[in-house]
């Protein structure tokens, strides 16, 4: 990143407000992933409601960096490091509010499980969460210190997530199996599962946005993908 | 796919300069400059006042030579052919009247002598003598005006003065007058720099018509004018040429601090 300002200091003041707005969602975002597990792992029905009723606040943010990032084309016209600072923020904020509402999403599902006996998969489902949110954590930090080494790392570790959900999945269908009674909960926890792994590939997208961010260059070589629940008689909930 | 891909591709360059070099009496203005302008393209040079663009743009067809106290080093070649000498003064190279008439210039100022419109343009083929009658030279006028988008706002006054338009109709005036000798390249130094939004679009679309015949070079203070004309963008700074290369690069990853800093409007 350049160091110096623009001659124009209105400019700078216009990018900070996108940057800090672009910190604050992320924050946001955050949040909210770590609350629904948290909601969920100690079956917290008021922190599950919050969560859902905040998912407003992501797409206030939301809202406000669309606005910005027009604003600045329309009247800056931003060229280099600048214009892919506005475009990669205009994509990382679309990404952060999926996040928040595949948050919003698993924590709706822990109200309804909070109404039924505890399945034991929710212990690698909760791991799962833990590894999501540790990627999250990482990718923001790297997105908004432009570090593309840590967003390339990050991206990487895509995989870990995508088979701890392959292993899940299997896990989930083993104890539905043995126990028809469990069906409804874990339906549930799939489809958070599920949820979960998206907000992985979501950070994967805000790691691909930091590269470009960064170095002006895209990433379209393929990540290679091993999901192989889908083949293993189970229809994959997508 | 890149920008460039989708551009015809003549393999060599029309125009190389390899390390040239300008001083104005002792002050070293460009510090051996390697560039390459390639056919059918608009080559943009951009970069910071007094950094040696109008210098370098000049060094193309010699209008050097006409500056007392400048001298010019290094290599210019126009199609493989240097365009300087071995001799004294560069001399022994491309006679430099031929050469104005293959590399024709238009300057920020509209220029246009106190003539009246034909005349403008009927002058390079009458000193140049390109045309057998009458009839041939008002078809060259028409054909030079048609081409710089002029013609159907003068074709009923060809005979008022040229000095009597509007700015951005005697810049036009001015790109027919250096059409109307058949040129292969038109070097262009801040052509719209005293023009309106309106007058800026029609010689950006007419550069953009001009490139299917003619190599151009132009110099531009506007970021956005080099980004929408031009497919190959030169960064010049302090007499050095900091950066060349496709133009949508430049504007989205240039590879220098010193090109960021100046394009994104950081410079101190
Ligand atoms: N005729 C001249 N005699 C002496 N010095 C000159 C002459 N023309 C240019 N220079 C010097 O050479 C350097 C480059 O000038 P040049 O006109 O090429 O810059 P430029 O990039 O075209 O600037 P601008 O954007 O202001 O037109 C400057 O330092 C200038 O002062
Ligand atoms: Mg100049």
């Amino acid at each position: 990143m350049i160091g110096a300002n623009h001659i124009v200091k209105s400019y700078d003041d216009e990018l900070k407000k996108l940057h800090d707005a672009l910190a604050r969602m992320s924050g946001l975002a955050e949040v909210q992933l770590r609350s629904a597990m948290e909601a969920l792992d100690k079956r917290d029905s008021d922190l599950a409601s919050r969560v859902m009723n905040d998912d407003g606040k992501v797409d206030e943010c939301e809202h406000f960096v669309n606005e910005q990032t027009v604003r600045l084309l329309a009247l800056r016209a931003p060229v280099a490091d600048d214009l892919r600072m506005v475009i990669a923020s205009l994509k990382v904020a679309a990404d952060l509010e999926r996040i928040a509402d595949h948050a919003a999403n698993a924590a709706k599902r822990s109200l309804v499980l909070n109404q039924m006996p505890q399945v034991s998969p929710m212990r690698s489902l909760v791991r799962m969460g833990k590894l999501v949110q540790t990627l999250l954590a990482e990718v923001l930090g790297a997105f908004l210190s432009h570090d593309a080494e840590r967003a390339l790392a990050v991206r990487s570790r895509d995989q870990e997530v995508d088979d701890l959900y392959s292993s899940l999945f299997r896990e989930i269908l083993t104890y539905m199996m043995e126990d028809p009674r469990t069906i409804t909960s874990c339906s549930h926890l799939m489809f958070i599962a599920k949820n979960i792994e998206r907000i992985g590939d979501h950070a994967t997208n805000i790691a691909e946005m930091t590269y470009f961010r960064v170095t002006g260059r895209s990433l379209n070589d393929q990540r290679p993908k091993r999901d192989t629940s889908a083949f293993e008689g189970g229809v994959l909930p997508e | 796919m890149s920008e460039a891909a989708l551009e015809p591709q003549t393999d060599a360059p029309k125009m190389v300069a390899r390390d040239v070099r300008v001083h104005y009496g002792t002050k070293l203005a460009l510090k051996g400059i390697d560039l390459e302008i390639p056919a059918g393209q608009v080559t943009a040079l951009i970069g910071p006042s007094g950094c040696g663009k109008s210098t370098f743009l000049r060094c193309l067809n010699r209008m050097n030579d006409t500056i007392v106290g400048a001298s010019v080093t290094g290599t210019v070649t126009l199609d493989g052919e240097p365009v300087y000498g071995p001799l004294k003064g560069g001399m022994g190279g491309i006679d430099p009247v031929l050469l104005r008439m293959r590399v024709g210039i238009v300057f920020q100022k509209p220029n246009p002598f106190p003539k009246t419109i034909y005349d403008n343009v009927a002058f390079g083929p009458r000193i140049h003598t390109l045309f057998t009658d009458k009839p041939d030279l008002d078809r060259i006028v028409e054909t030079a005006l048609e081409k710089a988008g002029l013609w159907n706002e003068v074709k009923d006054r060809l005979h008022e003065m040229g000095t009597g338009l509007s700015g951005g109709q005697q810049q036009r005036l001015c790109i027919a007058r250096a059409i109307a000798v058949n040129p292969e390249v038109i070097l262009m130094d801040e052509p719209c720099s005293a023009l309106d939004p309106i007058a800026t679009g029609k010689i950006e679309e007419l550069m953009d018509e001009l490139r299917e015949t003619y190599t151009l070079v132009i110099v531009t203070h506007s970021m956005q004018q080099a980004a929408r004309v031009s497919q190959q963008t030169a960064f010049f700074h302090l007499g050095e040429m900091i950066e060349v290369g496709e133009t949508a690069q430049i504007f989205t990853a240039p590879s220098h601090q010193l090109t960021q800093g100046y394009i994104t409007g950081r410079f101190g």
